[in-house]
């Protein structure tokens, strides 16, 4: 069944017409790579998917339901496109971490955030309901109430650290947990930002050539890492340069050119019988890159 | 005879701490809504702020004190009656509108990259801005804000010009007093000027230091 399904992105900024009506689908746990030379838009794809930038046409498609419709764009509010955005996730080309803060809380903040969100509504709900309460109920009704929020906030804390912890070791780099960002090399930070990236569940999660970078002695470990998280419930879209990567680990590969899709297939059909001469002469640039 | 001198110059040194306190106190959050204000994408708000924040730093902050001390009384307005208030005003305005570009360096330094992860990361504008660029900022200003907080200390001098009884007034009151040498009063009120500056030389030294466990 098809699980993400993207129908006529287009994205313009000013006159350059970027994105020229991108239609794909994606299984679930499948691994999609975006080639393409720059400029092609594959950036900006996955922007849109993360709706860092808004699509000026096109729909979205997540488990058969419509998330996004760029024709109701105008009606989102703020909350909802944040909502919305917690389907994805985004490893970005230059890592981004939150230098102020250690390893471990650049991966428990957003989370402890978001609990903290959950907690206040709770409280409100609980408030609502203590008016509602006979006067003489409301004190009895109070410390009840207090036992349970103490309940979930040990509970909300317990598991955001368990998940952190699981995810460092995940990436291998658990004894880098008080460390902070400027510590790291370049691969062990953009290690972390995977992890971070991870701490929220995506549905989806996409990677912003993820090794463009790194040292070229680094590009290994970070590519060793986004390999093992492959499985059956993990679905991915990486952008890169690393063909052999794209070759090895994707399901499935897109070429991109000039706003349009130029070539789809599995990677055998892309990389070894490429039809569009495009295709081709790419193809034949990057291998000659790589001498 | 020193001695003196020196209490009474330490009774107006009270003021001219008094003055630099309340101007931090109001003029450094309002610094920020001014920031703020001057980076709006309402282009009316942003271009009216940036139009005081010129005309505030475009003007000896003298003529600023004169302006608010005796302006509402020449526009027939109930005349400004406290001194010290009415420079406290000028201070604040002046100061926030200084502060506010020192800000608004520091924030547009942190790149947008910081605010695309919070982004990505489901947080909301106040979020990203409390918890992930402030720390950032606060690190990046802290070198231009101790210049013109030690600017501050010796600005509050220029409250003279409206009679504010603070250590340079009390210092020029002594001399022409005691019909001494003039210059002596001057010389010592010196001294609390260097003093409170060591003060805060080791008080940002000491701050920024704190802000060294991470890099930017």
């Amino acid at each position: 069944m098809t699980f993400l399904e993207l129908k006529n992105y287009r994205k313009k900024f000013g006159e350059n017409e970027v994105l020229k009506g991108i239609s794909l689908s994606l299984e679930k746990g499948e691994v999609l790579a975006v080639i393409g030379s720059s400029g092609g838009g594959k950036t900006t794809l996955l922007r849109c998917l993360n709706f860092l930038e808004m699509p000026d046409e096109g729909e979205l498609y997540l488990g058969g339901e419509k998330l996004f419709d760029a024709a109701d764009k105008k009606q989102y509010s703020d909350a909802a496109i944040r909502e919305k955005r917690l389907h994805f996730g985004l490893v970005f080309q230059q890592f981004n971490l939150f230098p102020q803060y250690t390893v471990f809380r650049n991966i428990t903040l957003a989370q402890t955030l978001l609990a903290k969100q959950d907690l206040r509504h709770k409280k409100a709900l609980f408030a609502a309901q203590r008016r509602a309460a006979p006067k003489e109920e409301r004190k009895k009704l109070k410390a009840q109430q207090k036992r349970v929020l103490d309940e979930i906030r040990s509970n909300q804390k317990k598991n955001i650290e368990e998940k952190a912890e699981g995810l460092l070791e995940r990436v291998g780099l658990s004894e880098k947990r008080n460390a902070y960002p400027y510590e790291l090399s370049g691969g062990q930070q953009q290690r972390v930002a995977i992890a971070r990236a991870l701490a929220l569940s995506p549905d989806i999660l996409c990677f912003d050539e993820p090794t463009s970078a790194l040292d070229p002695e680094l590009t290994g470990e970070v590519l060793k890492v986004i390999k093992g998280l492959k499985s059956s419930d993990s679905t991915m879209i990486v952008v890169t340069h690393e063909m052999e990567f794209a070759k090895n680990v994707a399901d499935h590969v897109i070429f991109m050119a000039d706003g349009v899709i130029e070539e789809e297939g599995t990677p055998a059909e892309v990389f070894d019988s490429p039809k569009s001469e495009k295709t081709r002469a790419f193809l034949r640039r990057s291998l000659e890159e790589n001498f | 005879m020193f001695l003196d001198i020196m209490g009474e110059l330490a009774v107006g040194f009270l003021t001219t701490c008094e003055l630099f306190a309340l101007t931090l106190i109001f003029a450094l959050p309002l610094g920020l809504l001014v920031s703020f204000c001057t980076m709006s994408k309402f282009t009316p708000v942003r271009v009216l702020f940036k139009v005081i924040v010129w005309i505030v730093r475009g003007t000896p902050l003298m003529l600023q004190l004169l302006v608010i001390f005796y302006g509402p009384g020449l526009l027939g307005l109930p005349a400004m009656r406290n001194r010290l208030f009415a420079a406290v005003i000028a201070f604040v305005i002046n100061y926030a509108c200084y502060f506010s570009e020192i800000y608004r360096g520091g924030i547009e330094s942190v790149s947008k990259g910081q605010y695309e992860a919070g982004q990505v990361l489901g947080m909301t504008r106040g979020q990203i801005f409390f918890h992930v660029v402030l720390l950032q900022v606060i690190k990046r200003i802290l070198a231009p804000m101790s210049n013109e907080v030690m600017t501050l200390v010796k600005d509050t001098s220029l409250a003279n010009t409206i009679a504010v009884v603070e250590i340079i007034r009390v210092a020029t009151t002594i001399s022409s007093n005691y019909a001494i040498n003039i210059i002596y009063p001057i010389l010592y009120s010196g001294i609390f000027y260097l003093a409170f500056i060591g003060i805060l030389t080791l008080l940002f030294g000491w701050l920024e230091k704190k802000f060294n466990y991470f890099r930017v």
